[in-house]
């Protein structure tokens, strides 16, 4: 049983005009097992949670804590973040030319695990992961995410969640560019990695076609860099109907 | 008629280098056997400019040893070597030298070595040469491959070396040639070639430089697509040490309809100081109808004081043309790149080993010789040990 607590978190960039505050005070707990839907407005500062809790160099906790299982995740590297056991699924999956999948995915493998994994499995599970996620086993050889498709790029990480097996995982915004069949390949995934190890979730989407697959313990209303809201599932059907409107009036007031 | 002459978009890390003005179009460059007619050696001249002209003297000026330069040679298939005197109808067929240190190399050689394709088998020759010794040498080598021949030829260069040669390759109709030049040499060796490649109908040449050690390499190869539907392949590839010059003019005539070629450079600049030259012309003659044609270098600076100048030059003379585009872009570590891998769990260190190495990958995977392929990636394992710029 693991527990990701993210506590009055305040996060800025550095911005031409000097540091700009992003995240203004997030409250936050995830159990493994549990999915945690986050849902809100473009630009609200999504994202930036995402990358802030994988470590990205380009956003500056001034305030605040995120604790995992009595570990000080701001203090960690990035590196010593995912080896940890946290995993985030990029709303953009970067680029990596000449580095070919499979040596990437069991280079990756071998870090998390600190051992490299058994030859034979390891093919054997990359071949099962790829073609459970309907990525046709060519794109072993292919170089990181280059050339791949929006859809693509997705089902990769969702491969890589997969395989690596972490304690919690971060999807931003996977389900954004996926076709009606994909949607339901990649949520498959994510339940079977869900079921097989108890994975917790933080979902990042704007929409909740997703979440009748991935279904969701607790919905989160983000808006301008907090959470402005928080129910069940039915809190996500009600902002796909009524919008956020409601929400970005009282965070103006 | 596509004509893409500006660089195509590059990942935001990198910036494109200015493009200098051509000094004088390359059309117009002069080519004589006698150093009287060239221009001299000076940093004013567009041959010299960019190199280190006093690491380089004893090749420019003075005396070299023009004897037979000792090698081993591995041959299997039909193929074969032999030397003959410089005044044999084999030599001079593909180019004539185009500055002083090609035209004494010319000039000092006191034999040429023939290496002989022919189209009975498929043939590949090893050429190692790892006891030249620190003394000024000069080499001539003709690479005389029969129509339909198809061919691989490895230059294996090893050890000291004070080497000016000149290397012609004269691929014969419809013949496949690949000819690599892979440049291991001890950190005080100052290496200067020109390679002169003529390539006739339907024949397709691939030609690599891959420098991995050395103090001045300048390895110069022109490509001149002289008859219908040739295609050159000019790849290289280099990390560049500390106090390393590394230096790459490259020029492709096109001078015959419906020629196509290719031409990538990469580098990774690996030491403090560290300098590499890449100028990329390519020629596209009023013949040469059908062109395409595409030349990029990039390059990775990973250490501070490193510098790396490249200059794309593409002279344009007939409208009706396939394509003909150029890349350049020198830059740093993609920060992206390195968070997107390192949120995988991989520590930085690799993380910029993966980084580099892919980078370089792309040009070696281009690079159609197994053996060679497997020895680079080796001594890049090596190299890129210390790599953390
Ligand atoms: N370097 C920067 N300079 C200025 N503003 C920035 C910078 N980086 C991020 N921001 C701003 O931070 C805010 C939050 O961005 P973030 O990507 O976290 O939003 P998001 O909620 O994920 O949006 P979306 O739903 O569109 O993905 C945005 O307004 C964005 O413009
Ligand atoms: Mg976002």
């Amino acid at each position: 049983m693991s527990t990701l607590t993210i506590t009055d978190l305040h996060v800025t960039v550095e911005t031409e005009q000097g540091p700009r505050e992003i995240l203004r005070g997030v409250d936050l707990v995830i159990n493994s097992g549990e999915t945690h839907a986050v849902m809100g407005p473009n630009g609200s500062g999504k994202s930036t949670l995402a990358y802030t809790i994988a470590g990205h160099p380009k956003y500056t906790v001034t305030k605040g804590s995120i604790d995992f299982d009595g570990q000080d995740v701001l203090a960690m590297s990035v590196d010593e973040r995912a080896r940890s056991g946290l995993f985030l699924a990029m709303q953009y999956p970067v680029e990596i030319p000449g580095v070919a999948v499979s040596n990437f995915l069991r280079t990756a493998k071998t870090a998390i695990d600190g051992k490299a994994p058994p030859i034979r499995t390891w093919v054997k599970d990359v071949k099962q992961s790829m073609s459970d996620l309907r990525m046709d086993p060519s794109f072993g050889e292919r170089s990181v995410n280059e050339g791949f498709s929006g859809g693509e790029k997705k089902r990769h990480e969702i491969v890589q969640l997969d395989l690596f097996k972490p304690k919690m995982a971060v999807l931003d915004e996977t389900d954004s560019g996926l076709d009606v069949d994909a949607l339901r390949v990649v949520s498959e995934g994510v339940n079977r990695v869900k079921e097989e190890t108890g994975l917790g979730v933080l979902l990042i989407t704007h929409y909740t076609r997703i979440l009748r697959y991935i279904k969701p313990d607790f919905v989160h209303v983000f808006v301008n860099g907090r959470i402005a809201e928080e129910g069940g599932p039915a809190l996500a059907d009600r902002l796909e109907a009524e919008g956020y409107d409601r929400f970005t009036e009282t965070a103006d007031a | 008629m596509t004509q893409k002459s500006s660089a195509e978009h590059s990942p935001a890390a990198f910036y494109n280098a200015d493009a200098l003005p051509p000094v004088q179009t390359r059309r117009e460059r002069l080519s004589a056997y006698s150093i009287d007619e060239l221009n001299p050696v000076s940093s004013r001249s567009a041959e010299w400019r960019f190199s280190p002209l006093d690491r380089i003297e004893k090749l420019t000026s003075g005396d070299r040893d023009g004897s037979e330069i000792p090698a081993v040679y591995d041959i299997t298939g039909a193929a074969s070597v032999n030397h003959v005197p410089m005044s044999d109808p084999l030599v001079g067929r593909c180019g004539c030298p185009e500055e002083v240190a090609s035209a004494l190399a010319w000039h000092d050689a006191k034999n040429a070595l023939i290496v002989t394709a022919s189209a009975q088998d498929a043939s590949e020759v090893w050429i190692t040469r790892e006891s030249l010794g620190g003394s000024a040498r000069a080499g001539h080598t003709v690479i005389d491959v029969a129509p339909f021949a198809k061919t691989t030829i490895v230059f294996d260069n090893r050890g000291d070396a004070l080497l000016s040669e000149n290397v012609e390759i004269y691929v014969g109709e419809s013949a496949q040639v690949v000819v690599v030049n892979l440049q291991q040499w001890n950190p005080s060796a100052v290496h200067l070639a020109s390679h002169f490649c003529r390539i006739s109908a339907n024949a397709s040449l691939t030609h690599a430089v891959i420098t991995l050690g050395g103090g001045v390499v300048r390895i110069n190869p022109t490509a001149h697509l002289a008859e219908n539907a040739g295609s050159a392949t000019l790849l290289g590839l280099y990390t560049a040490d500390a106090g390393s010059h590394i230096e790459s003019q490259v020029f492709v005539n096109h001078d015959a309809p419906n020629t196509v070629s290719r031409v990538s450079y990469k580098g990774a600049l690996r030491g403090a100081g560290a300098r590499t030259v890449w100028i990329g012309d390519v020629l596209i003659g009023r013949e040469a109808t059908g062109t395409d044609s595409y030349e990029q270098n990039r390059n990775l600076i990973l250490a501070e004081g490193a510098r790396a100048d490249s200059v794309p030059n593409l002279e344009i003379e007939t409208g009706d043309i396939v394509g003909a585009g150029h890349a350049s872009a020198t830059g740093r570590f993609d920060d992206e790149q390195l968070f997107y891998l390192r949120s995988r769990g991989i520590t930085e260190h690799e993380a910029r080993q993966l980084v580099v190495r892919g980078f370089l990958n792309e040009v070696l995977a281009l690079v159609p010789v197994p053996r060679v392929q497997a020895i680079v990636h080796d001594a890049l394992d090596e190299a890129l040990e210390e790599v953390t710029a």
